[in-house]
């Protein structure tokens, strides 16, 4: 049971996450290269507060906190460049957190952060926690999908200027995605830190923002159902076959590149296109 | 004396970063697509190069074959894999060409191993006295040589050769230079076979500095050229060799004096978000 039970944790940690970056990139069309700086903030934050004795379902408001006061400075880079500029600043961001956290002693250097405490009950209890952010998360996207806040990221994601033409505030929406996206990356990376139990600044490098944007890419950008999906596979893709876990980055590279180059709108807008054709025929 | 050693020291990595930045900004000119893939060739320079001299090749024929091959290799990603997604928002090239970079690099990790690879007998290490005191090894020298000496010929041919005219008039205005006659598609083509063939030779003239090549180490380079372009304003020929040189000094003062709160990459890209955030346009252009 333990084996399955860590296998889904990991998974509704990766939907989480990957769920927060669409938020941003998918609903929002804002790119981010470095949505793992927040999960590592996340994870920082949450580990040092649970090692203080804090239980970890309420250092994950700090955590999320945290990052999403983190995710408002970035997001004020987003008012000032765009789109390839933004996804260069995002990545800077990246290697910033990656290149400070690896010399703060307090936040254990090269070495990072080890023995972190086990949740209460255990790691069922962590599944469940893990299964609550992540259902919780979902409903969100969903809720802000169909209201009407959905409708002006759409505009931004499609149009900026024209969006600002009709009234809506760009800047204030944009700033609204980078705080909630960020601060979901937060909760996933506190449930990480306390998933595998230690962390260090490796664990939150370019590799870890390139396959979480893997994940909302393959999935399909703005697709919620595609991005779960892709996000559950891709996370636990490397457990089911040895060979996937040895070429992991081969792959995960290969997918980004072979999905922009013959069908960049993912696996979402693949079933979509299918099922027009059904109903066409 | 620390002072200039730091100083030369960080000429030598801008001169670096200058022959590997300058392939990048010739694709952003010419198509504004940021291509991270770019690193790739790098590596695969630098392997070439090893393995060349490893084989009883001369550095120089290690250095030219490194170029040429690479150079068609730059040729034929273009051809494969951005020319048909000239029609789309540049950041589903910029996307595609990181997935492709990181893939490149898993492919050199299988193929060439690991560990990576070193010179049996590294060459070009003697050491040169510049002045009283002062020594510099041949490899660090040829490397400011070599990339001061391409980027002259470079700016040479641009300025008056029949096909450096061609390529100005299809950066500044495409559809405009097709109509005068220009084949905009062979303009693309020698565009990528150069800045392909350039950052080989800074691949090669790394290995030689380091006398290791591994798999990922195109990985900072990728993405420090990035900066280092958008830093010299996107484009521009010009910003992009100051901000190359400016990096290098920048980085080895501050690994020196800022080593003890951030690491060295993570300085090149304080200095770009702080740039980026205050002069969006670059360093060097009018707004």
């Amino acid at each position: 049971m333990s084996y399955e039970i860590a296998v889904l944790t990991s998974m509704s940690i990766a939907i989480l996450f990957a769920l927060s970056l669409n938020l941003i990139t998918g609903f929002c069309g804002q790119v981010s290269l470095g949505h793992a700086a927040f999960y590592g903030i996340g994870a920082y934050v949450a580990a040092m507060l649970t090692k203080a004795g804090l239980a970890l379902p309420i250092a994950l408001i700090p955590a999320a906190v945290m990052a999403g006061a983190v995710g408002v400075l970035v997001g004020m880079a987003s008012l000032r460049v765009r789109h390839d500029f933004l996804a260069i600043t995002t990545m800077g961001v990246g290697f910033l957190f990656v290149g400070i956290v690896r010399k703060q002693d307090a936040l254990g250097g090269e070495i990072g952060i080890s023995g972190i405490p086990s949740v209460a009950f255990g790691r069922p209890g962590l599944l469940l926690l893990a299964l609550i952010c992540m259902v919780l998360f979902i409903l969100l996207s969903i809720h802000i999908q169909r209201s009407w806040l959905g409708f002006a990221f759409d505009s931004i994601s499609d149009d900026e200027d024209t969006a600002r033409t009709f009234g809506i505030d760009v800047s204030k929406f944009k700033l609204l995605a980078f705080v909630v996206g960020t601060a979901g990356a937060g909760v996933a990376g506190g449930l990480y830190a306390h998933h595998i139990r230690f962390i260090g600044p490796d664990s939150f490098g370019f590799v870890e923002s390139v396959t979480v944007l893997a994940m909302v890419i393959v999935g399909g950008i703005g697709s919620i159902a595609g991005v779960a999906v892709a996000a559950a596979a891709l996370s636990t893709m490397p457990l089911w076959l040895q060979f996937v876990d040895d070429y992991k980055l081969l792959i995960y590279g290969s997918l980004i590149f072979i999905t922009m180059r013959f069908a960049p709108t993912g696996l979402a807008g693949i079933v979509r296109t299918l099922w027009k054709k059904r109903q066409a025929q | 004396m620390l002072a200039i050693e730091l100083f030369i020291q960080g000429i030598v990595q801008g001169a670096i970063y200058a022959l590997i930045a300058l392939g990048l900004v010739l694709v952003y000119g010419l198509l504004r697509i940021l291509h991270v893939a770019h690193a790739a060739l790098y590596t695969l320079g630098a392997y070439l190069g090893v393995i060349v001299v490893n084989n009883g090749g001369h550095i120089v024929v290690a250095a030219a074959v490194a170029m040429i091959v690479v150079g068609f290799v730059g040729v034929g990603i273009y051809r494969l894999a951005y020319k048909p997604l000239l029609d789309k928002p540049p950041l589903i090239a910029l996307i595609a060409s990181i997935g492709l970079f990181i893939a490149a690099e898993e492919v050199y990790r299988i193929i060439f191993g690991a560990y990576g690879m070193s010179f049996v007998q590294p060459p070009l290490q003697q050491q040169i006295e510049l002045f009283t005191g002062f020594h510099l090894s041949a490899a660090r020298i040829s490397v400011v040589i070599l990339a001061v000496l391409f980027i002259g010929v470079l700016g040479w041919l641009a300025a008056s050769t029949r096909t450096g005219i061609a390529w100005r008039a299809t950066v500044s205005d495409p559809d405009m230079a097709a109509s005068f006659g220009v084949n905009i598609e062979k303009v693309r083509y020698i565009n990528f076979f150069i800045g392909s063939a350039l950052a080989a030779l800074a691949g090669v003239m790394v290995a030689l500095l380091n006398n290791l090549v591994e798999p990922t180490m195109g990985a900072v380079p990728a993405y420090k050229a990035l900066a280092i372009i958008v830093l010299g304003g996107l484009g521009s020929v010009r910003g992009t060799l100051v901000a190359s040189i400016a990096l290098g000094i920048i980085e080895s003062f501050g690994t020196i004096y800022l080593g003890h709160v951030l690491d060295r990459d993570a300085i090149a890209f304080t200095f770009l978000i702080i740039v980026l955030m205050i002069r969006p346009q670059g360093l060097l252009t009018r707004g």
